[in-house]
């Protein structure tokens, strides 16, 4: 069966004054896909992720989600982000509050869900995640691994249509990278579509359907991640791939 | 220097004048603690708003309140507004005293609410809520917990202030200690016992803002 396109990008330009961060980005993310965004630092890919869910404005281009142009100029962009999760490299948890306080706040102020039925879908988020016995801990009690694990089932209690990961593990010291990595593999298992800007190349070709690699605010290379590590067929792409510790 | 006997002696002595007059001055305090953190606070939004015309409100609300003697600003309220329409003593004092706490306590919201890190804002944005959503329960909690320890301060700032409204005649603490220190010729004893008086209560408001700290720190425990 013939997947949906849940995100689509048009020629997508941005700059940061006279610094041109983006430059006329295509791509394209079908529903239930991983699709990691990789390149060196300063690549624009962090950048293009943040434009994805309007943290950054665009200067040209266009974005469309299933199929619908968004403006945030002439939209409720509130609305739009219930649609687009998303995953900080530095979780940005709310630290005045629990753990499930922090992942109930958006449904019960925003969709108005009540609590009663907020409580019992973050309990569960808490348990995909394996943080069940930390619900009314705070944030500043966990160890990076588990923020982030919390930041995810924060996100996803808005059951978004797609969840964005600006390097969601790069803050982390080693030994915690492995728990974030084996929550977002479960969810890309469960059928969550995915943007990922990642630097954990094994994951990237463990886990993703589609990888994008992106070098000075351009898309140099895309491709299914076994052709894209096997045989790639850009010059700096194999250059990228040589340099890069998997 | 009074004999110690004597200074309890009128210290228990005229303790019904002095809790009366004590009242007043927590009166006056927590009046113009109360209106300050609202006008501060409205005027730390108009500051942090990104809209520059606001900003300069502030700024000029600022400028003219740490500009000019506390005094000065208390007659102005009232030999000033009180001869355009009548406005009672106490409120004169009041609003003096609130505007004058507003100006600081407008810099120290200001302070706290830039502090907290951008990465706060994005998260509830990020989330679907709206700016004043986002404002409201993400950004003025922790900004609010943050600026507590310069409030207290302020607050204690406040209370001592409060002693200027003596001279609109108000009966509060420090008026009734000079005018039954002189009615008596007895300065000192007087100036002593108030001080005793204003020491209890800037102890009695240490310890609830420490109380209110320890209660909103609980999530860095």
């Amino acid at each position: 069966m013939e997947k949906r396109v849940m995100l689509r990008i048009r020629n997508l330009n941005k700059s940061f004054g006279d610094l041109h961060v983006l430059k006329d980005i295509d791509m394209k993310v079908l529903e239930s896909d991983v699709v990691c965004l990789i390149g060196s630092s300063g690549s624009g890919k962090s950048t293009l992720l943040r434009c994805l869910n309007f943290l950054e404005k665009r200067d040209s281009g266009q974005i469309l989600i299933e199929g619908e142009e968004v403006n945030p100029e002439t939209q409720n962009i509130n609305k739009v982000r219930e649609k687009v999760g998303m995953v900080f490299q530095h979780f940005h948890l709310f630290p005045h509050m629990t753990v499930i306080d922090n992942i109930i706040e958006a449904p019960v102020h925003v969709k108005k869900v009540p609590k009663k039925q907020a409580l019992a879908e973050a309990k569960e988020l808490l348990r995909k995640v394996g943080l069940e016995d930390k619900a009314d801990v705070y944030p500043s009690k966990l160890s990076g691994g588990q923020k982030q694990r919390v930041a995810i089932a924060r996100a996803m209690a808005m059951k978004p249509d797609v969840l964005l990961f600006d390097e969601p593990t790069s803050a982390l010291d080693p030994e915690l990278v492995g728990e974030v990595l084996s929550t977002m593999k479960e969810l890309a298992e469960d059928g969550m579509t995915m943007v990922v800007v990642t630097h954990e190349m094994s994951f990237a070709r463990e886990v993703s359907d589609w990888i994008v690699f992106m070098q000075e605010g351009r898309v140099i290379e895309s491709g299914p991640p076994e052709e894209f590590f096997t045989n790639p067929k850009e010059t700096r792409t194999k250059e990228f791939l040589q340099t890069t510790v998997f | 220097m009074p004999s110690l006997s004597h200074f309890f002696e009128t210290f228990f002595g005229k303790s019904n004048v002095f809790i009366d007059a004590m009242l007043l001055t927590l009166e006056l305090t927590v009046v113009s603690i109360v209106v300050g953190i609202i006008i501060g606070l409205f005027f730390a939004l108009l500051k942090v708003s990104n809209i520059k015309i606001l900003g300069y409100i502030s700024d000029v609300y600022i400028y003219l309140v740490r500009g000019t003697p506390l005094i000065v600003q208390i007659f102005i309220l009232y030999f000033g507004i009180s001869s355009i329409f009548l406005l009672p003593d106490f409120w004169a004092a009041s609003l003096a005293l609130a505007l004058h706490n507003g100006a600081y306590i407008a810099e120290i919201f200001r302070g706290t609410i830039q502090s907290i890190e951008k990465g706060q804002l994005e998260a509830g944005r990020s989330l679907g809520m709206s700016p004043a959503l986002t404002l409201r329960r993400i950004i003025l909690p922790q900004a609010f917990r943050r600026a507590l320890p310069p409030l207290g301060n302020q607050f204690i700032i406040g209370l001592k202030d409060s002693s200027l409204a003596a001279f609109i005649s108000m009966d509060e603490l420090f008026n009734v200690a000079t005018t039954l220190g002189s009615n008596n010729f007895d300065e000192m004893t007087y100036l002593l016992i108030v001080a005793v008086y204003y020491l209890i209560l800037v102890a009695i408001l240490t310890i609830i803002v420490n109380l209110i700290e320890k209660k909103l720190s609980i999530s860095d425990r």
